[in-house]
């Protein structure tokens, strides 16, 4: 196997084991845990220390339910769509850098899977067809509720898609290329690009919840009008994997926001130490895992403390707000980089 | 290998191409469409064209397609009747006149690519050939006036389209008078 | 290597697709859809030659399609939303209100 080849399995590898076999369950316990804490009830506590086994039994609980499929369904869309939400959900990842360019037998790798010129463009197109799950599991579901849910999800995706990625603009008109490591290397000489694009920093945050289907914009799977939105036709292992496509657009989601507006797999005042290279590689790998699980703490925070919006106040938060605003800031990154503040 | 890939995704973006055209189902044919397009894209790329499938999907996949997948859903034209195919055919005369004047361009194409076949002799590629930077200087230098007439029409477009989409005196009118 | 000929053959047989399915469906989305289809083909055709001739003209005609492609997407659903409103159906050949 050549040597390309092999280091870009073993990035891989390193990609997946912490989305998959890290942070999903650590996070669905967590969530349930927060969630318990916030209603001020004890949560899961029975398997394991603190429930921490919750997890393990909920993942052979969706293995071992029966797989329903209904019969009015439209099968093949219906079949196909866990697939369409975790294809673009496991591959987004492939541009995150997470750390500085290694030596290893004298050949320098860069630590980010795919090297691309259009990075972030790339991590915008693949996470912007994660809508057409959405939309093929509501609409193949011959059900009102989820129709209704998957028109939901595809304005709502499309209106958010359009601040988030000014908000993304912003970032990169003073670095001045779509490269990732570029934007890490650029806020290592500068302040972290979340102090000087408040306002960038600002809408991201709120769009990426809204991206991600998570409480206050999740409107396409509203339990408490739409049932389940989307999914509600879906059981077992193909509902579990809307759930961890869910889970893992949010942890890559927060790590292109970390990469982006907190400095990248960059811990202040620490270096990754320059001895052999799997530790600087997994050194750094911890930094940018730190900044994701923060991130996904503030998921569980604001999830179980803010209410559901409306839908016309979405729409009117989305493009007569949250757009403006990432105009602005685009504007004030324009002037800022011209006059040479930035 | 090249090879192999092109013909994957050729092949993959003729069939696709072909439920997109004969489908009954207008949400299959746009699912269908999402497939052409990605796979086009995949052929940009074999073609030195990153950037362009990049905005490919982003823009044509990720965007435009679910505006058509909105607009079948909101109106409920998946399964429906509205779209007039589940009726009686037409005159048959109609069609085959179609198809013999696709067949006799399809000729035409193929004799053309035919007479060019052979005469393509390709370099590899080179990195700055793939770089977007020249490409950005060529659209803000030499064709900065048709980007400006692009953003111009665009404006034109939303517009035009948020005019004629609007319910003209219903009751959502009044309400969003009122809430206004 | 593959021949730029393979390219031109193939969105030269994705356009005579869309072609059929413009000319013979009866349902406005689906022709709008094989609209899009040949427009695709183009942009093949487009960045197909860029390659060939080392000219990046081909690449910039493709961004200026892919705008007017959603201008066009754009005023075109809003105008099926609008009709629709008014006759409850999009199958162009009942929409005959302005044949003589």
């Amino acid at each position: 196997m050549s040597v390309d080849l092999t280091a870009a399995l073993l990035k891989i590898a390193l990609f997946l084991a912490f989305f998959l076999g890290t942070l999903a369950p650590i996070m669905v316990w967590v969530e349930r845990r927060a969630c318990a804490l916030i209603q001020d009830r004890p949560g899961p506590n029975r398997l394991g220390p603190w429930g921490l086994l919750q997890p393990l039994a909920d993942a052979l609980k969706f293995i071992f339910k029966e797989d329903i499929t209904p019969t009015e369904v439209e099968k093949p869309l219906f079949l196909l769509a866990p697939v369409l939400a975790m294809l673009p959900a496991l591959s987004t990842f492939v541009v995150l850098p997470f750390g500085p360019p290694i030596e290893v037998g004298g050949r320098v790798h860069n630590l980010v899977v795919a090297d691309v010129e259009s990075g972030v463009l790339l991590f915008l197109a693949l996470s912007s067809l994660g809508v057409y799950a959405l939309v093929s599991a509501g609409y193949s579901s011959n059900n009102k509720f989820s129709l209704l849910g998957s028109i939901r999800a595809s304005a709502q995706l499309i209106s958010y898609e359009l601040a988030l990625t000014l908000a993304v603009l912003g970032v990169l008109l003073p670095v001045g290329t779509f490269r990732l490591d570029a934007v890490v290397a650029y806020q290592q000489e500068h302040l972290w690009n979340a102090v000087p694009q408040a306002i960038g920093f600002l809408v991201f945050l709120v769009a990426m919840f809204a991206e991600t289907n998570r409480t206050p914009f999740d409107l396409p799977e509203a339990e408490s009008e739409l049932v389940a939105g989307y999914h509600t036709e879906y059981s077992a292992m193909r509902f579990a994997a809307f759930m961890a496509a869910e889970y893992i657009n949010m942890a890559a989601l927060s790590a292109l926001c970390a990469t982006l507006y907190l400095g990248g797999w960059k811990l202040p005042f620490l270096n990754p130490p320059s001895g052999p290279w799997a530790l600087t590689a997994l050194v750094s790998f911890s930094g940018l895992a730190v900044k994701v699980i923060l991130f996904m703490c503030l998921f569980v925070w604001v999830r179980w403390t803010l209410p559901r919006f409306r839908y016309d106040q979405l729409m009117r938060l989305g493009w007569k707000v949250l757009l403006p605003l990432s105009i602005v800031n685009l504007l004030w990154v324009a002037v800022a980089t011209l006059q040479g503040w930035m | 290998m090249q090879l192999a890939v092109f013909a994957l995704f050729a092949l993959l973006s003729l069939v696709s191409a072909v439920v997109v055209v004969a489908h009954k189902n207008a949400v299959y044919s746009t699912m269908s469409l999402v497939v052409v397009l990605v796979s086009s894209a995949a052929l940009f790329v074999l073609l030195g064209a990153p950037f362009i499938a990049t905005l490919q999907v982003l823009v044509y996949a990720g965007a435009i397609v679910v505006l058509f997948l909105f607009v079948i859903m909101l109106l409920n034209l998946g399964r429906e009747n509205a779209t007039g195919e589940a009726e009686a055919p037409r005159g048959s005369g109609q069609k085959w006149g179609t198809i013999l004047g696709a067949g006799v361009f399809a000729g035409t194409l193929l004799a053309l690519i035919w007479r060019t076949y052979g005469s393509d002799s390709l370099e590899p590629l080179q990195a700055e050939a793939v770089a977007t930077k020249p490409l950005a200087t060529l659209l803000f230098s030499n064709y900065i006036l048709a980007f400006e007439v692009i953003g111009l029409l665009l404006l034109v477009a939303v517009v035009a389209a948020s005019v004629v989409a609007r319910r003209v005196g219903s009751a959502g009118e009044a309400e969003a008078e009122k809430e206004g | 290597m593959v021949p730029i000929s393979y390219y031109l053959l193939l969105a030269g047989m994705l356009f005579i697709i869309g072609t059929l399915g413009a000319l013979t469906r009866r349902s406005g989305i689906t022709i709008f859809l094989s609209i899009e289809l040949m427009l695709n083909s183009v942009n093949l055709t487009l960045i197909a030659y860029s390659r060939l001739l080392g000219d990046r003209m081909g690449q910039l005609i493709v961004l200026f399609v892919m705008a007017v492609a959603a201008a066009e997407a754009a005023v075109g659903l809003a105008l099926f939303i609008a009709i629709y409103r008014h006759r409850h159906t999009i199958d162009l050949n009942r929409l005959n209100l302005m044949r003589w």
